[in-house]
């Protein structure tokens, strides 16, 4: 990239429900916006390359990898990220039902898998555990924590 | 004296307490080195590598990237002021390539940017120039130009030649099993900060924080003490960050000197995969001979691994591969051989079990040889060749099996895993179904517990208490998923009764515990937790000793109960009394050591105690294949691991059942593929499966061997756990070699190698059919 296409843009976006304006490049990913320019850094980057699922978030409520979509397409839009659940002190009952059910080791997939639940959920896809575990698949775990993730999502989504 | 509190302790030894950063895991909050602004003026590098896989470097031309506007400088070879030098185990593995380059991804040099955009393009703008030459690509081609990294190895028990040749019945046969990729789903990654005097400090990604200490050390001139590494948490190493993220720190420290100033080094996921070692493939070629029943007389087996371009942590690797060349059985007489083949491929490396998979897998493939070519049911001549009494209890390295769990592992999970009645209707299953075929695998382990050099098992820690009564715990294990943290903080808590919580757990730094060992071959609380006890029990001494001085009371008469100490008729908070000792002048820090006794090894005879006990278990898993497409379904496994008496039931299901997944990727899914160039083409999430939530199999019935409290007089009587249970994926295998084996009426031996991938398992089906027609 030569450094005369790195002309910035403005940008207007919600996140986790407040209003942001920001000047960035064109190609900064949704991901590298929240990490690096905006400091939210629960949101990971496993691969960069859309095909992990550590960099979940939603968009006007749907799932997406954030390290997939440039910012600039998300003008006017609602993200939700992994710092927008917990109400102060009290964890959103996603997060609840994960530590419950040590649905985690390193931590690294957690906030994806959560995001990505929550989409699902919202897709109204969390039917049966079954299923879970079949829409869950581009979330990867490396530790092997799928049970338990599958069992905190199903025990929330009451499937 | 205060209320009391009465509620049961919370954190207890032995109760499934929570990951201590559970909580910050689901909130984001918890952060990994690369969720933190770094420090005021951070640059960040990009790696220079080599495009092929052999050649001599004849120069390396960086004006065009050094004009690139952000770049701030190049470090080369030449600019290291110390020896150019990351070997773990061995020496001349050097950090950047100097003469030559021996893999594609091969570090060269390091460029250094304002933004990491900047310094990866950069990297990208510098040109090589290399004259290649022919690469070394497979362990075959090694094999055949005796090119290795190491001395052969050879383990040798008894007459084994004549017990081969006078055995009624003898077999040859060759296997191979894959390589696995670590992806933790954080990638390498290290921060170095200059600090005065030449110091530097190391912010890293790593399993291994003394070797980055040494390692950067070695390659800036300096003394241990002038460099200190940190690590709060990793997202996941898997043996992937010992010698690996030794390299990456190491590149970054050098950056760092150069330029004077904090440098971040991240590599990518692609990067990631093609510079960094993975685990090794292993091909076994062996000679058996054993009795008209399956029972093994001799056997005489060579292991041949893919050590890569350098040694790292090959021969180690290669030396748990053969003390795990027995797995379950007896061996009488054996000739087992390791080579460690070079190739110009990446660095292999650690990887959860360290070889002890690959030389189990060899020995299953082998069984079961025997089993097909008899027309006998594995399952019966596994048993047969187990360990068990009357001199059928020494290893081939001369260590008793003295602790033997196999008969009752294998009794418990015959009996849940309702094998009889399931072999029975997998067998009906597929003699009514053409195409898709059933399969039931067992994998009985037993895996050796300590590093095979003793030098190795050694654990230290570090306890504060304050004046208010908080805790402060460091210790040298690092944490990276496994629950290492919350175990030992358990113990500390255990110790002085107090609720876990009071505990404060801190950074892994080699600044509060020094010399330590890596976290690794499923030491971490065996070692660790032992230091941490004897640091904890050090100070309670001092406050017993204090409490009945000052209350009037027998040493005998001061109890830690709830929160609480009781001397004689007194009754205070723990609290209290941690201020009233620091009043009184009472030290109230420690530090612990533990080293693991009764353990030996010698290298030159392969012959010693080099394990502290055994870690047993047994597997059952069922498949379906489809003869006609190789695509396959793990449908069910049972899992029976002997944990001791566990430190923690949650975190040590967590890890049975994620060992076990990975385990299966192992021999399932995850196949590492070099195109004829040397160039890793698996290089990225899309091109290398690793398994997912749908990949699990929908019935996992997952069980800690009850009421087993360890022999030996480890931690509370626990066993370690990190690595044994990737070894009972082999049951999958198994059941995949059975299902195959179907359409040869189970009397024509499979070849199927590791990964059986959808491909090989067509292949094998085929290469049945015929050989069965054969018949
Ligand atoms: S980081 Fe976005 S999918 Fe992996
Ligand atoms: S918890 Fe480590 S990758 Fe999922």
């Amino acid at each position: 990239m030569t450094d005369s296409s790195r002309q910035r843009v403005a940008l207007a976006l919600a996140i986790n429900g407040r209003r942001h304006r920001v000047t960035i490049e064109p190609s900064t990913t949704l991901l590298d916006l929240l990490r690096d320019e905006l400091g939210l850094f629960g949101t990971k980057k496993g691969c960069d390359m859309g095909a992990c699922g550590a960099c979940t978030v939603l968009v006007d409520g749907r799932r997406i990898n954030a390290c997939l979509a440039l910012a600039v397409m998300q003008e006017g839009r609602d993200v939700q990220t992994i710092e927008g659940l917990a109400e102060g002190e009290a964890l959103h009952p996603l997060q609840q039902a994960f530590v419950e059910h040590d649905a985690l080791q390193c931590g690294y997939c957690t906030p994806g898998q959560i995001m990505s639940a929550l989409g699902l959920i919202g897709e109204g896809r969390a039917t049966d555990a079954a299923g879970i575990a079949e829409q869950m698949s581009g979330n990867l775990c490396r530790c092997g924590a799928h049970p338990n993730i599958v069992a905190a999502i199903a025990a929330y989504a009451g499937a | 004296m205060s209320a009391a509190t009465l509620s049961p302790r919370h954190g207890a030894v032995s109760s499934s307490v929570r990951h201590d950063s559970a909580l910050k895991h689901t909130t984001g909050e918890a952060i990994y080195l690369d969720d933190q602004a770094g420090p005021p003026g951070m640059l960040h590098a990009a790696l220079v590598t080599s495009p092929v896989a052999h050649g001599r470097l004849k120069g390396i031309d960086a004006a065009a990237a050094l004009a690139m506007p952000g770049v701030v400088a190049m470090i080369t070879a030449a600019d290291i002021p110390g020896v150019n030098d990351v070997a773990p185990v061995g020496k001349d593995e050097p950090a950047l390539a100097t003469d030559k380059v021996e893999y594609l991804g091969h570090p060269v040099a390091i460029v250094v940017a304002a933004t990491r955009d900047r310094a990866v393009h950069a990297a990208e703008a510098v040109r090589l120039n290399i004259e290649e030459l022919p690469p070394v690509l497979t362990i075959e081609a090694a094999l055949a130009n005796e090119s290795v990294v190491w001395p052969v190895m050879e383990m040798k028990r008894g007459d084994w030649a004549a017990a081969i040749a006078g055995a009624p019945q003898r077999l040859t046969g060759q296997v191979k099993v894959g390589g696995q990729e670590h992806f933790y789903l954080e990638g390498q990654i290290a921060l170095a900060i200059p600090g005065e005097d030449g110091d530097m400090r190391l912010v890293a990604s790593t399993q291994h924080p003394t070797e980055v200490q040494h390692i950067v050390s070695r390659l800036l001139g300096l003394p241990y003490n002038a460099v200190t590494t940190e690590v709060r948490r990793l997202g996941g190493g898997f043996g992937g960050k010992e010698s690996q993220a030794s390299l990456v720190a190491g590149l970054a420290a050098l950056a760092a000197r150069k330029t004077a100033k904090p440098v971040k080094l991240r590599l990518d996921r692609a990067t990631d995969m093609r510079v960094t070692g993975k685990r090794h493939d292993f091909l076994a070629r062996y000679e058996v001979g054993f009795d008209d029943e399956g029972r093994i007389r001799g056997l005489d087996i060579l292991l041949a691994s893919r050590a890569g371009w350098s040694a790292d942590h090959s021969p180690p690797v290669m030396t748990r591969a053969l003390c795990h060349i027995d797995n379950a059985y007896y061996l009488p007489a054996t000739r087992a051989r390791g080579f460690c083949c070079k190739t110009n491929t990446q660095s292999n490396t650690a990887f959860r079990g360290f070889g002890g998979p690959q030389g189990a897998a060899a020995i299953e493939a082998v069984v079961e040889h025997i089993a097909r070519h008899l027309g006998r049911d594995p399952l019966a001549v596994r048993q047969l060749n187990y360990y068990g009494d009357g001199g059928r209890d020494v290893t081939p390295y001369g260590q008793r099996v003295f602790d033997n769990l196999l008969p009752r592992v294998t009794q418990e999970m015959l009996a849940s895993s309702d094998w009889t009645a399931r072999r029975a209707a997998i067998d009906a299953f597929n003699a009514s179904s053409p195409v898709v075929k059933r399969g039931l695998g067992f994998m009985p382990l037993k895996f050796g517990v300590s590093f095979n050099l003793p030098t190795l098992n050694q654990g230290g820690a570090l306890v504060h208490i304050y004046a208010d009564g908080s805790i402060r715990l460091n210790h040298g294990g690092t944490e990276m998923g496994q629950g290492l943290h919350t175990k030992v903080a358990q113990v500390v808590a255990d110790v002085f009764k107090v609720d876990l919580d009071r505990i404060k757990i801190t950074a892994t730094t080699t600044a509060e515990v020094p010399n330590t060992s890596a976290t690794a071959a499923s030491t971490g609380s065996d070692l660790n937790g032992m230091a941490a006890f004897a640091a904890a029990n050090t100070i309670k001494e001092r406050l017993i000793g204090f409490a009945a001085a000052h209350f009037g009371a027998a040493l005998d008469q001061v109890v830690f109960q709830d929160n609480q100490v009781r001397a004689g008729n007194h009754v205070l908070d723990f609290g209290e009394l941690a201020h009233l000792a620091w009043f009184h002048r009472i030290s109230l820090s420690a530090t612990g050591f533990y080293r693991t006794p009764d353990i030996s090894w010698d290298p030159q005879s392969m012959t010693g105690e080099p394990f502290y006990y055994f870690s047993y278990g047994a597997a059952v898993a069922e498949v379906a294949i489809d003869t006609l497409t190789g695509e396959h379904k793990v449908l069910r496994a049972d899992l029976l691991q002997d944990c001791g008496r566990s430190l923690n039931p949650a975190i040590d299901l967590g890890q049975i059942e994620g060992a076990f997944v990975q385990g299966m990727g192992w021999v399932t899914c995850e196949e590492l593929w070099w195109d004829a160039q040397g160039r890793l083409r698996t290089d990225g999430p899309s091109t290398y499966k690793i398994p997912g939530s749908r990949d699990v199999p929908p019935i996992f019935n997952v069980r800690i061997l009850e009421n087993s409290p360890n022999p030996r007089p480890t931690i509370y009587r626990s066993k370690a756990i990190g690595e044994p249970p990737l070894l009972l994926a082999i049951a999958v295998w198994s059941a995949l070699r059975d299902a195959v084996a179907s359409l040869g009426d189970h009397r024509v031996p499979v070849s199927l190698d590791a990964p059986a991938t959808p491909e090989r398992v067509l292949f094998a089906c085929e290469d049945m059919k015929r050989r069965a027609a054969l018949r």
